[in-house]
């Protein structure tokens, strides 16, 4: 799967530099150092309260950083709130796929951000483009585009999440746990759509607890302990259990944090 | 979630449509038959009923329920309801319930007949100061609601009480307010002349059929998929029918044989609730609001998720409610000439929730259309209508349409579970 190789890889889409980031006496996320690269899929992994959820919420605009430096296409970046992530071509898929069951296909992808023509909504326009982005995502899955979300299997709804967020001209797109409630032919579907999108040259955060999804999409590995970057691998170099050390333990042999930092920071 | 296996058939089976469907009338049918038994009843309940109903109330009572005239009483006494069930269609698509919307109408036909009669405003002041009455109770309810974070349940129902309370003290004690502004009362007294009554019935079908052909020009021109132009026409011709026998219906005399004055034509109030549904559904089919309600009603996260206000969306429908509210109780004050302390009360507002719930509006919000009112509403009035003729006891009325509004939300509990159990 792994294409890029060492030395020809291309230059960071997405660089942070020692990032912290507390919520009040917790200290949550602890000097991180995170590279995403486009056309690479780049996994986030680490257990429960590893600090997963509050990076990405970081990059979205969701949170503040306290500090650290954000650097977007080599450019240094500050990013206040979701819609300045949007502009800069961040989009997230989010774990619990905040779809409307109630509306169809088209509505959902443009959800917020509608065409119009005047003060009425451009169906029309609308749905080539929401069709044209399914096509070029190769999703062959979809009976219309005009069918409501709530009629979609899980495989499908998560694939509307993510054509949406593709749809905007979008350089790098993170992923909440995609596959996380999915059957294994929905998230082999999935899996591979993750994979058609950085194929197609963007860069793709991917957070998941599932090993095996990691080791057949990911390009690069960011492990997360504790609030630290324990260590980002490629996923070439390194194997299955070598990563569920990193997870468990912040380290595994010579990759990963010093024994003394991994001590300190399973006592923070 | 449906299964693996099944999912994957899926995948084999359906490509994305790119060849436009010329489907037939044939299809579309089956299309409609599969909605129906997924959960889907649209607006079947109410076309049931009201044939169920016509045919009882006109066996039980054919020398009164079948007339003409009646006929006309019965849209007059629909109007107000249907109307104010409009407005509730707004607050029950997000999810939630404006049990005040009632009195809100009673309190806006108090400020009309204190300030047309006791201080002789003219009408179209009168009528201003009433909507900004509503707006204002808007307001106040979704401030409560959207950014306080009170149930509206709870909000509405101080409403109930305190708008009651207003209204006493805007009409004085006991009183009855005389409406005496000819512009007022002929909107539910007064009756368009035949010639226009063809002439709206002309417009609306054209209008109708103009816009269908019009969206599946553009749909055609974009190369995407289109129904078959004999599903238009069979639409719009059933439309055709519909509105045709309506209005023949209300240009027939409807005096008593020998009478000195002849009374034919549809009633003044029919364009106006056709404009109402005209504009209002343009507002919630067409216009990133319409679509931004709908959102909220479906799942509130993910719309506040995808950059939506939820709390402005909420108030202006709040208000969009309340507004139109006042409109209703306008129609209440020309109807019976005269504002009491008991318009808008009693059974109006269950009367107006029920109208939306049998039209199929859901109560759990995200579904729902302006035209449900409509015709719900005239399910309402037609019980409204025959009740008091087939019994007299008022006893016996209120249990029926108690049972009639638990009919018509079981109907709607029912679909929405079946909805959920065949993924619609």
């Amino acid at each position: 799967m792994t294409q890029a190789v060492e030395g020809q890889q291309r230059a960071p889409l997405l660089s942070l530099r020692g990032i912290n980031k507390s919520f009040g006496a917790v200290h949550v996320l602890r000097d991180v150092d995170f590279d995403v690269r486009p056309g690479e899929v780049t996994a986030l992994v680490g257990d429960n309260g590893a600090g997963k959820s509050t990076l990405i919420k970081c990059i979205a605009g969701i949170h503040p950083f306290d500090d650290g430096e954000i650097l977007f296409e080599g450019q240094p970046v500050t990013i206040h709130g979701p819609k300045d992530a949007n502009a800069l071509g961040i989009e997230i898929v989010y774990q619990d796929l905040a779809l409307c069951d109630n509306l169809d296909v088209v509505h959902n992808m443009f959800l917020g951000r509608e065409l119009h023509s005047g003060i009425t909504l451009n169906e029309t326009e609308m749905e080539k483009r929401a069709g044209d982005t399914l096509k070029s995502l190769s999703v062959r899955t979809l009976r219309s585009l005009r069918q409501n979300v709530s009629s979609l299997s899980g495989g499908q709804r998560q694939t509307v999440a993510i054509a949406r967020a593709v749809l905007w001209n979008s350089k790098l797109v993170i992923l909440d746990e995609p596959t996380a409630a999915l059957g294994v032919a929905q998230t082999e579907q999935v899996l591979n759509l993750v994979r058609r999108l950085a194929d197609n040259g963007l860069g793709v955060v991917l957070i998941t607890h599932n090993m095996n999804d990691v080791m057949q999409v990911a390009d690069s590995i960011a492990t997360l302990f504790l609030g630290q970057m324990a260590a980002q691998v490629r996923a070439k170099d390194v194997n299955n259990t070598q990563v569920i050390e990193l997870i468990t333990a912040g380290r595994s042999g010579d990759i990963g944090l010093k024994p003394r930092e991994a001590a300190e920071a399973g006592v923070a | 979630m449906s299964t693996t296996q099944s999912d994957s058939a899926q995948v084999s089976q359906f490509d994305l449509e790119t060849t436009p469907g010329q489907g037939g009338i044939g299809e579309a049918a089956s299309g409609y038959w599969e909605r129906i038994k997924g959960g889907d009843l649209g607006a079947l309940p109410a076309v049931i009923g009201a044939v169920v109903l016509v045919i009882v109330f006109g066996i039980m009572e054919p020398d009164s329920f079948l007339t003409e005239q009646n006929f006309a009483n019965l849209l007059n006494q629909g109007a107000a309801i249907m109307v104010l069930a409009m407005g509730l269609v707004f607050v029950l698509l997000l999810g939630e319930i404006d049990l005040s919307a009632g009195f809100t109408a009673g309190t806006g036909a108090a400020i009309l007949g204190v300030t047309l009669t006791n201080h002789g405003w003219a009408w179209p002041l009168s009528i201003a100061a009433a909507l900004l009455t509503g707006v204002a109770i808007g307001l106040a309810i979704a401030l409560l609601v959207a950014r306080l974070g009170i149930p509206s349940f709870v909000v509405s129902l101080a409403f109930f009480l305190g708008l009651q309370g207003a209204m006493l003290l805007i009409i004085g004690e006991g009183g009855t307010i005389p409406i005496r502004d000819d512009a007022v009362l002929s909107v539910m007294n007064k009756n368009m002349p035949v010639a226009l009554g063809w002439l709206l019935a002309l417009i609306v079908i054209a209008g109708f059929a103009f816009f269908q052909f019009w969206a599946m020009r553009t749909r055609k021109k974009a190369g995407l998929p289109t129904p078959a132009i004999s599903v238009l026409a069979v639409k719009v011709g059933a439309l055709a029918v519909v509105v045709l026998a309506l209005i023949w219906l209300l240009q027939q005399e409807r005096q008593r044989p020998n009478a000195p004055i002849v009374i034919q034509g549809v009633p003044w109030v029919v364009p106006l609730v056709v404009a109402l549904v005209v504009v209002l559904t343009f507002l919630l089919m067409r216009t990133s609001f319409g679509r931004h309600v709908y959102a909220v009603g479906g799942n509130a996260e993910a719309a506040r998720r995808a950059g939506i206000n939820v709390p402005n969306i909420k108030t202006l429908c709040f208000i969009l409610g309340s507004t139109l509210a006042i409109v209703a109780g306008i129609l209440l004050a020309s109807r019976d000439n005269s504002v009491s302390p008991t318009t808008g009360g009693a059974q109006t507002l269950l009367y107006a929730v029920g109208a939306a719930v049998i039209g199929g509006t859901s109560l759990f919000g995200g579904r729902g259309r302006i035209v449900d009112a409509v015709t719900g509403g005239l399910v309402v009035a037609i019980i409204a209508n025959g009740l008091p003729l087939v019994t007299q006891k008022s006893g016996v009325q209120f249990i029926i349409n108690g049972l009639v509004l638990l009919l018509a939300a079981s109907v709607d509990a029912i679909s929405r579970r079946r909805a959920a159990a065949t993924g619609r």
